[in-house]
């Protein structure tokens, strides 16, 4: 199962994982547009965290007993069985946000001026390599097979 | 007092492309960058701005351009933009002008006045990439004559060698003094002089012990504040580098402010947290050859004859008798620097007026040695504003045995020169040890790309090599005839020993 590591030993605190999840998450796929211009506005899943001089990024662990899972009243959220990952129907979700209530790492975010339906870390499943790993500058997020 | 001076910089940013993602805000160091959340825009403060590069390289969609501030005095070729602003800051503050890096003045440069040779017609040029190139270097004392016996048909060699430090390339790390530079730093470096089967140099400020496992490939400097020495040091070393000055700042000391101090620092440089570090100017144990033989042999007798010792030195007006008396006083290795020769501070004046260029120093030092008859008995390197692989060729050319590259090799890691090191919260996390500031550089990255160079280097060197039809770096050491000068005095060939082009 691929999985993001993640070494806040070299995390620089600079954003780029967000700035490129938000447009990864676009309809445009365009950074300026997806800033500037998109309405509602595309969300970033993974969340830089500082404390100087502590910082790293989290986005959704996929955790093997998610407490999501467990937790979310209309079944948008689900553990896949073949890849072992969380995914998170939003034609499902309610927006009743119990989830973010139940996430130990508060990796789900919400647009709290849009629809409240929430968003969370898909991997890029359609990348090569998730988009906040291949554009952290310092590597501090990487991207591995575990068991 | 209301300061006459004017931001040295203007940022432009584009707001069409500007998408307020902060990035610039918390990659700026110097705060020069600001969000406004009532206008909801980026702004800058440009009298803050280094030129460093550094958000300009981080902005994902390019919307920052960084200038020169156009607003200038009236042009003056002897009243400069720099001396009229040098008299002005000190008017406000009093003090001596600080600069980083090495001098930034064009006059010092003699490396671009010097051509190299290639075969053509009357000898064979030679293809490295077909045929075996001999690059691998080994700096030590070379013995007088070797003494071979004949044993049953096996030569036995009966002269004992003095220890010696084997380079896979030519090239070393400088030294860049741990406080100065971060462990990240010193990490990447070592790791990329093992990785490539060179050295780096520790630099005045001890090893810290996380990095002892790279000992085999780390110089190990005493300088005059003896900051972090002791037998474990010294023992850990492949060599023993002597300081006695710096092509930066020949004649004085060091000084690492005490907000540089940290814990870390503080133990391997073996002095209190937040104590402002100072080197004396010289090393008050040694004011004449005589002495410093005591030293170096003090240093030998500690490690047990195992290490060569190098003596390091900045490139001085009567380099050449100097070194002919470190020669003698038993040092291995002569190091010199030269003007051009980088620093983490210095005063400014310092920096761009004292010493003399590493061209001088070099043809003159290995022409006296060879003169004297002891050239062998000490392995020359070659310090100071080394820019290139050509720089390199041409200083072997003129008699180094080896060159040591800093500035090369912080450029490599992200340095752009800015000269503002002596602030120390490089923006690349280099010059600084602020925890936060350095983990901006990862070693596993910056090792990767100082290898990168090495070998980049390394390639460049054996194909001007070729082109000269020398297949061996013992072929080109001092081989003069393989240089010509190109607008240089009677005088200025003289001593560097070269012909005019067309000679």
């Amino acid at each position: 199962m691929r999985r993001i590591l993640v070494f806040e030993e070299y995390c620089i605190g600079c954003g780029l994982c967000e700035v490129y999840c938000r447009v990864q998450h676009s309809q445009s796929k365009d950074l300026i547009k997806a800033y500037n211009r998109e309405q509602p506005k595309p969300l970033s899943r993974v969340k830089l965290v500082k404390a100087k001089p502590v910082s790293f990024a989290v986005q959704c662990r996929h955790c093997k007993d998610p407490p999501c899972v467990t937790a979310c009243l209309s079944g948008a959220m689900r553990r896949d069985n073949d890849s072992g990952l969380v995914v998170h129907d939003p034609d499902k979700c309610i927006g009743c946000w119990t989830c973010i209530m139940v996430c130990p790492y508060t990796a789900i975010s919400i647009n709290v001026l849009g629809s409240g339906v929430v968003a969370k870390c898909d991997l890029c499943s359609t990348l090569d390599t998730p988009a906040c790993v291949a554009n952290c500058p310092n590597e501090a997020l990487v991207c591995e097979e575990v068991l | 007092m209301k300061s006459y001076l004017s931001s040295e910089y203007v940022v432009h940013r584009d707001h069409e492309r500007c998408i307020r993602c902060k990035v610039c805000v918390n990659q700026c160091t110097y705060e020069t960058h600001y969000y406004d959340p009532e206008d909801d825009k980026v702004y800058s403060r440009d009298i803050n701005c280094t030129n460093c590069q550094r958000c300009v390289v981080f902005c994902p969609t390019n919307a920052i351009t960084i200038t020169k501030n156009p607003n200038a005095y009236k042009e003056n070729e002897n009243w400069t933009q720099e001396a009229i602003v040098s008299i002005k800051k000190q008017a406000e503050t009093g003090g001596v002008i600080l600069t980083g890096m090495g001098c930034d003045k064009p006059h010092f440069t003699f490396w671009d006045r010097l051509v190299l040779n290639a075969s053509q017609v009357t000898n064979p040029s030679i293809d490295p990439l077909r045929e075996p190139m001999e690059i691998r270097t080994y700096l030590g004392s070379k013995p007088d004559r070797l003494e071979l016996k004949n044993s049953d048909g096996d030569v036995l060699l009966m002269t004992e060698l003095a220890p010696q430090l084997c380079l896979e390339t030519p090239i070393m790390f400088s030294a860049l003094s741990y406080g100065a530079v971060s462990l990240n730093v010193h990490e990447s470096l070592a790791r990329a002089a093992t990785e490539f089967g060179t050295f780096f140099n520790t630099g005045e400020g001890g090893l810290d012990p996380r990095l002892y496992k790279y000992g085999d490939h780390t110089i190990v400097q005493v300088a005059s504040g003896r900051f972090g020495v002791h037998p474990q040091y010294l023992d850990v070393g492949a060599a023993i580098e002597i300081k006695i000055g710096q092509g930066a700042k020949p004649g004085i000391g060091g000084h690492l402010p005490g907000e540089k101090v940290t814990e870390d620092i503080s133990q391997t440089r073996m002095i209190p947290i937040g104590t402002d570090a100072l080197s004396p100017a010289p090393q008050h144990d040694i004011y004449s050859i005589e002495d410093l033989r005591q030293l170096i042999y003090a240093l030998k007798e500690a490690t047990d004859y195992s290490k060569p010792i190098s003596v390091k030195i900045a490139a001085v007006h009567n380099v050449a008798a100097i070194a002919s008396g470190m020669v003698r006083a038993g040092a291995d290795i002569i190091a010199l620097d030269g003007v051009r020769g980088a620093t983490g501070a210095a005063p400014r004046v310092i920096r761009d007026n004292v010493g003399i260029p590493i061209e001088f120093a070099i043809a003159s030092v290995d022409q006296r040695l060879r003169e004297e008859g002891i050239r062998n008995r000490a392995s020359i390197v070659a310090a100071g504003g080394f820019r290139s692989s050509a720089d390199v060729v041409k200083a072997i050319a003129l008699g180094a045995d080896a060159v040591y590259i800093a500035t090369a090799a912080l450029v490599a890691i992200g340095c752009t020169v800015c000269q503002k090191c002596y602030i120390g919260k490089c923006p690349w996390g280099i010059a600084t040890t602020d925890p936060w500031i350095s983990k901006r550089i990862n070693p596993k990255i910056a090792s990767k790309r100082l290898v990168n160079l090495l070998q980049a280097w390394s390639s460049e060197i054996k194909e001007m090599m070729g082109g000269m039809g020398i297949n061996a770096i013992e072929s080109l050491r001092g081989n003069r005839l393989h240089l010509r000068g190109v607008g240089l005095t009677e005088a200025e060939c003289r001593i560097l020993g070269v012909k005019m082009a067309g000679e």
